[in-house]
């Protein structure tokens, strides 16, 4: 039975991870927008290095956060609208394992992407050099937690209209604590404080995420399908 | 002893009665038909039966224990059919039937599933490499019901199969019922069409509705 549960899990990864590849532009709009939103910012606030290197980790943060968003639709939604949700619902596979598995092949697909592009994004805003190692190290915690956060918030809107609207209603304010420790750890970096501190907690909230959001998904999707 | 059953059910959609007091047997090898005009709720009992919603009153038993209470073990030994096909654009037929198998992980289930018969059963074997999404409604509905026969399952839940289905394929559905009874599977059927298979006992949905003026209370309590 654990074997099976293990390979019913891989089996579900592999899957979203297919349906993520061949339908390569879903994936890739999350990382276009993190790309653009922060290229955006050198136009809008000029050009000038010292403004661009203080803001640069709020911004690239503040990128990831609305880019983690906007592809939390795709989680649950098309499985939800095909019938496919019912059925994996109705799988012997335990619904908190489905949705960790999912929310694994989100995070592969959407914030891997953001990761890889943020020390371009950091170059471009001229982030001091020091910065980057703790840039790389908060985003590899933090968007494993918008993915898991995100997932609750995705679960629950579905069958609501303007379910968009509704999920960043929902899942922004969740995304704070991230957002500030985020942005903490790689100041601190900067300006030669500590950094541990922050990474800390972001791990922490990383582990309370994990333990906590595929429960209250899985919740979450038993009322969608009924 | 029947294998399969219901005692006294209830089911409230929004905050309508779809029926009360709903009792069924089924034993093994056996087949219930729920019939009933539209919205009688025969959906609503295949989806109770099923486990996606729950019984505002009542307890469905599978081998004689109530089934929420093991929901995971009965999960392993029934298969459901609704109205959706689940047919994604972009995996292939044996893809979509590789990935349901590997799902069912109920102890006893065999190692290798049976992807080739499972679409020879029904005549879509020449598509098991075509993406879903250039299969036509009767083809993506032969691909749901090929689930049925990928890992065994003693109850089979079927909402309305025939739906989109050819002459040829109600025959090959027939079979495979058939073959099911045969080896002492269960099988509930939903159908608005007038078709009685051999033995099957019928369940009108009619006889169960609640009085339609009879409101389920808290609109008033407001």
């Amino acid at each position: 039975m654990a074997r099976g549960v293990v390979s019913a899990t891989l089996a579900v990864i592999r899957r979203d991870l297919r349906l993520a590849f061949r339908h390569g532009s879903d994936s890739l709009g999350a990382v276009v927008f993190f790309v653009l939103a922060v290229v955006l910012f050198p136009f809008g606030v000029g050009p000038g290095q010292e403004v661009l290197a203080r803001i640069a980790p709020g911004v690239i943060w503040v990128a990831a956060l609305l880019a983690a968003m906007l592809s939390l639709e795709r989680l649950f939604q098309t499985d939800f609208e095909d019938g496919s949700l019912e059925l994996l619902v109705l799988s012997p596979l335990p619904l908190s394992l489905l949705v960790v598995a999912k929310v694994l092949a989100h995070w592969l697909t959407t914030g891997v992407p953001l990761l890889l592009a943020s020390p371009v994004l950091a170059v471009l805003l001229g982030l001091p050099t020091e910065g980057f190692g703790l840039l790389l190290a908060a985003l590899a915690l933090g968007t494993p937690s918008l993915s898991l956060v995100g997932a609750v918030g995705a679960a629950l809107v579905l069958g609501a209209r303007r379910g968009g609207v509704l999920v960043s209603l929902l899942v922004l304010p969740l995304y704070i604590p991230i957002l500030i420790f985020g942005v903490a750890a790689v100041d601190a970096a900067i300006t030669g404080v500590a950094a541990r501190p922050p990474i800390l907690l972001l791990a922490g909230f990383l582990a309370a995420a994990l333990a906590l959001a595929p429960w209250a998904a899985a919740a979450a999707l038993r009322e969608a399908v009924a | 002893m029947s294998v399969f059953a219901g005692h006294r059910l209830t089911c409230i959609r929004g905050q309508r009665v779809v029926f009360r007091d709903l009792s069924f047997e089924v034993n093994a090898g056996g087949l219930l038909l729920l019939v009933g005009a539209n919205g009688s709720g025969k959906t609503s009992l295949l989806r109770l039966m099923a486990g996606l919603l729950a019984p505002a009153a009542g307890v469905i038993c599978w081998d004689g224990d109530d089934v929420r209470r093991d929901a995971e073990t009965f999960r392993g030994v029934m298969r459901y059919v609704g109205h959706l096909d689940a047919v994604k654009p972009a995996l292939t037929v044996a893809e979509h039937l590789r990935f349901w198998a590997a799902l069912q992980i109920a102890p006893g289930s065999p190692a290798q599933p049976e992807v080739t018969t499972a679409l020879e059963a029904f005549g879509i074997a020449h598509l098991a490499e075509l993406p879903g999404r250039f299969l036509s409604a009767g083809q993506r509905r032969r691909l749901a019901l090929a689930r049925l026969l990928l890992v065994p399952a003693r109850l089979w839940l079927l909402d309305e199969p025939r739906t989109a289905l050819d002459t040829a394929a109600v025959a090959r559905l027939d079979a495979a019922i058939a073959d099911h009874r045969r080896t002492g599977g269960v099988v509930v059927l939903s159908s608005h069409a007038g078709e009685r298979p051999p033995e099957a006992t019928v369940l009108n949905l009619d006889d169960f509705a609640a009085a339609a003026t009879e409101a389920w209370g808290w609109r008033e309590a407001w």
